[in-house]
């Protein structure tokens, strides 16, 4: 059977408020257990939630970075629901009048298509603590950390836009660009900070109408989202097959299993019976508040990639990959400004840096080579002093030790062998001791030469300058 | 007697929630004189309730002495109706006649959205409390329920056993105003209606100073006599309603004695904010009508 994916996502990102949203309690990621709490979070009889402000002032920048409408007024309504990491067994969160309706974020494909994904809302919310279920097989009890109950959250609901898994993990990307960009959150899916709900359903390609959809939880990383996002697709169309019926329902990512499984029902069939919260007035939200987060608001990934591609001349794909992080385009945009030499910069960048950072696990914050050394760097590559491969060796001993690239050159003799004479006499020692391989190259065999190189190279410990080399070689064997 | 200042003069931090959008700390004193003093050491504005007014606190104690001479004190005839014992509409009308003597003009108004008073508290109290009262569940505190085989099971027993029948009539009543589907026809409508009562009273407030009504359609009931007719309980609020739904302040004190022995109430309400002049009038016709006295030997 012919079937379509449609899939919509609801994503929570926590805000990197130092307190919570209605409390004054810190949000530090990892305390020990309900050590960040106080009688207005922990939900005691008595206490009111006050309106974190800085909240507020994110909910507002989320919502113009994305293009919603903004409201005059916003309002908090509550949620309510039983479950046990929810101490009021209320959520304060916005359903009638949220900080954002509308808006939009726009997707670029690999094939370079782009796609408009539109925004339903953006609201603000507390979040629910934690429940740590007991490892003991047939333990009845489980613990409940409160550390997270009322850090703020933001919830982004799209439309259900979505057709293919690429376009859900490019978008993902996007997003998770777009909120660190703006500041609001450090979007560490794995803590938790940036957490993806997906609603998916499937019908007859052609058709119309929406089929029941299917909310998942627990996706805990991108990898996660996809491979879920296959798995129900293939669940669904095989029971439209049967001829089948798809139940809305709430379904759990089972990590373990690979699959997804029906919670029960008995315990989420909810009816959240949202009203306004009447602890809360309402947030009055003037044109000068709007003008002035939207001046605070930095310049977005995806303007400033096509700026990248017209202002520097970069190919597509270096304007895309180095403006993903706004630490990395920041970084990218210092080296230029002191050297000049765009292209040379993004591709030490695009390899060596961003591997750097992969490899240890490191943000671009955390890089110990400021712009400056990587734009001294640069300099002395296009003044001919080290070849492009000497680079890669000096910028290892930068992070290594921190010091300039000029003084490692100088210290570790590494500048570049251009001296004609002195190259001379390496390149006839190789061709002496690679004979066959310079009569193959002198026959014709242009492969052979790449030996030779290959060969003169590690004799001058890389510091031979490669062109130079291959005029050398040219004028010995076939002069 | 017992003052109900205006929503948002008093913090409510520290109140266990019932009805968040009506509930208001108000003293309950033997003197007019004790529930100024006491309103001024409680008013004004606290960081800790976002409700709560940053509107400057006056001298509550200032205008006590100050006479009714020229004050125009407002009858509505819609809590003068069928339903209103005449006993206490003969002490409550005496009390007011009292006034007039003392130079107060009296004025008849008219809040004609009286009748829906009622609806409209028990549809916004109870939903509000069905919410506020989530949080006794048997987890974090309070009573717990021994045996429970799940969580849900926690929940439903812990709050069977630990709240008393009114308390489960009003979380039923309010979670039943607040489902899917009936949300606009109960709790829209009756924040609606409350907007109307609100308007009446403004209205009124254009041709008078305070407002006199009786506090009760009846004199005091024993505890516990209307226990098995829950209907005709909430119906004796009729009259205090209003003005807790208006938000604005209101005091009772007794103005006499039914033929039994039970005492009966007069109110007066006036603008929000306007403690000083309700404890004004009020300590003023005190005066006239005598200290409460001793509680009638039931
Ligand atoms: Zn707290």
């Amino acid at each position: 059977m012919d079937t379509e994916l449609i899939l919509g996502f609801e994503i929570h990102t926590e805000l990197k408020t130092a307190s919570k949203i209605f409390c004054g309690c810190p949000t530090v990621f990892g305390a020990p257990p309900n050590t960040q709490v106080c009688p207005v979070c922990l939900g005691l009889p008595g206490v009111l939630p006050v309106l974190n402000e800085r909240a507020v002032e994110f909910a507002l920048r989320t919502a113009l970075a994305l293009g919603c409408d903004i409201p005059g007024r916003a309002t908090f309504d509550r949620k309510n629901y039983h479950y046990p990491d929810l101490p009021k067994n209320y959520q304060i969160s916005q359903n009638y009048h949220p900080f954002g309706t509308g808006g939009a974020v726009e997707i670029t494909l690999r094939d370079g298509t782009a796609k408009r994904i539109r925004i339903n809302n953006i609201h603000l919310e507390e979040d629910a603590g934690k429940l740590l279920h007991s490892e003991v097989p047939g333990a009845d009890w489980s613990v409940v950390d409160l550390n997270r109950a009322g850090v703020p959250l933001i919830e982004i609901v799209t439309e259900p836009d979505f057709r293919t898994p690429e376009e859900a993990q490019v978008f993902m990307q996007t997003m998770r660009s777009i909120l660190r960009y703006i500041d609001v959150s450090d979007c560490k899916m794995q803590e938790g900070s940036l957490r993806f709900e997906a609603n998916i359903s499937v019908r007859r390609r052609g058709d119309t109408a929406l089929g029941p959809k299917v909310e998942i939880k627990n996706l805990n990383s991108t990898k996660t989202v996809l491979r879920c996002i296959e798995h129900e697709f293939e669940r669904q169309t095989e029971m439209l097959e049967r001829g089948e019926r798809v139940a809305q329902e709430t379904r759990l990512w089972d990590e373990v299993r690979g699959c997804t499984v029906a919670m029960r029902s008995k315990e989420f069939a909810n009816d959240y019976r949202y009203f306004p919260d009447p602890d809360l007035v309402p947030v009055l939200i003037t044109a000068e508040m709007r003008e002035r987060v939207a001046a605070s608001l930095p310049e977005l990934p995806a303007p400033r990639r096509r700026r990248f591609a017209e202002e520097f001349g970069l190919p597509e794909y270096d304007a895309a990959i180095l403006t993903v992080d706004r630490a990395v385009a920041d970084y990218f945009e210092e080296a230029v400004r002191i050297c000049g030499k765009a292209k040379p910069v993004s591709n030490i960048i695009m390899t060596d840096v961003l591997a750097h950072l992969n490899d240890h696990g490191l943000d671009m914050e955390d890089f110990p080579v400021p712009a400056r050394s990587l734009a001294a760097l640069i300099g002395l590559m296009e003044e001919g002093v080290i070849s492009t491969k000497i680079a890669k060796t000096v910028l290892r001993r930068m992070i290594e030790t921190g010091k300039e690239p000029r003084q490692i050159v100088e210290e570790e003799g590494l500048i570049q062998i251009s001296d004609t004479p002195a190259l001379e006499a390496i390149v006839d020692q190789v061709i002496a001791a690679n004979a066959a391989a310079a009569e193959e190259y002198r026959a014709g065999k242009d492969k052979a030469k790449g030996r030779l190189v290959g060969e003169i190279m590690k004799a001058s410990r890389g510091k031979a300058n490669p062109a130079l080399v291959n005029e050398l070689i040219d004028r010995r064997l076939r002069g | 007697m017992g003052l109900k200042p205006t929503y948002g003069r008093v913090s409510r931090y520290g109140l266990v929630a019932y009805a968040s959008s009506l509930d208001q700390i108000g003293p309950l004193t033997r003197t007019v004189g004790d529930a100024a003093l006491l309103l001024q050491a409680i008013a004004g504005h606290d960081p800790l309730d976002s409700t709560c007014a940053e509107v400057a606190v006056p001298d509550y104690t200032a205008g006590l002495r100050e006479g009714l001479r020229g004050v125009r004190i407002g009858v509505p005839k819609e809590y003068f109706v069928a339903g209103l014992d005449p006993e206490v509409e003969r002490a409550v009308r005496g009390a007011v006649e009292k006034a007039a003597e003392l130079g107060a003009e009296l004025v008849e108004v008219s809040l004609p959205h009286t009748p829906y008073a009622v609806g409209v508290y028990y549809l916004t109290a109870t939903a509000e409390a069905s919410s506020n009262l989530g949080r006794y569940d048997g987890v974090h505190y309070g009573h717990r329920a021994e045996g429970a085989a799940s969580i849900v099971d926690l929940f439903s027993q812990s709050r069977r056993e630990g709240f008393g029948e009114e308390v489960k009539r009003r979380i039923m009543l309010g979670t039943y105003a607040l489902s899917a589907g009936y949300y606009d026809a109960y709790y829209l409508r009756a924040l609606r209606v409350r907007r109307l009562i609100k308007q009446d009273f403004d209205r009124a407030f254009e041709r008078v100073d305070v407002i006199a009504a009786p506090t009760a359609p009846t004199a005091a009931f024993a505890l516990g006599a209307m226990a098995d007719d829950p209907l005709e309980m909430y119906l004796t609020d009729i009259y205090t309603i209003s003005c807790n739904l208006a938000g604005l302040p209101g005091i009772s004190l007794p103005c006499g004695l039914t033929g039994d022995g039970r005492p009966v109430g007069l109110q007066l309400f006036s603008p929000a904010f306007s403690e000083e002049r309700l404890l004004g009038v009020a300590g003023a016709l005190e005066g006239v009508l005598g200290p409460a006295g001793a509680p009638p030997n039931l």
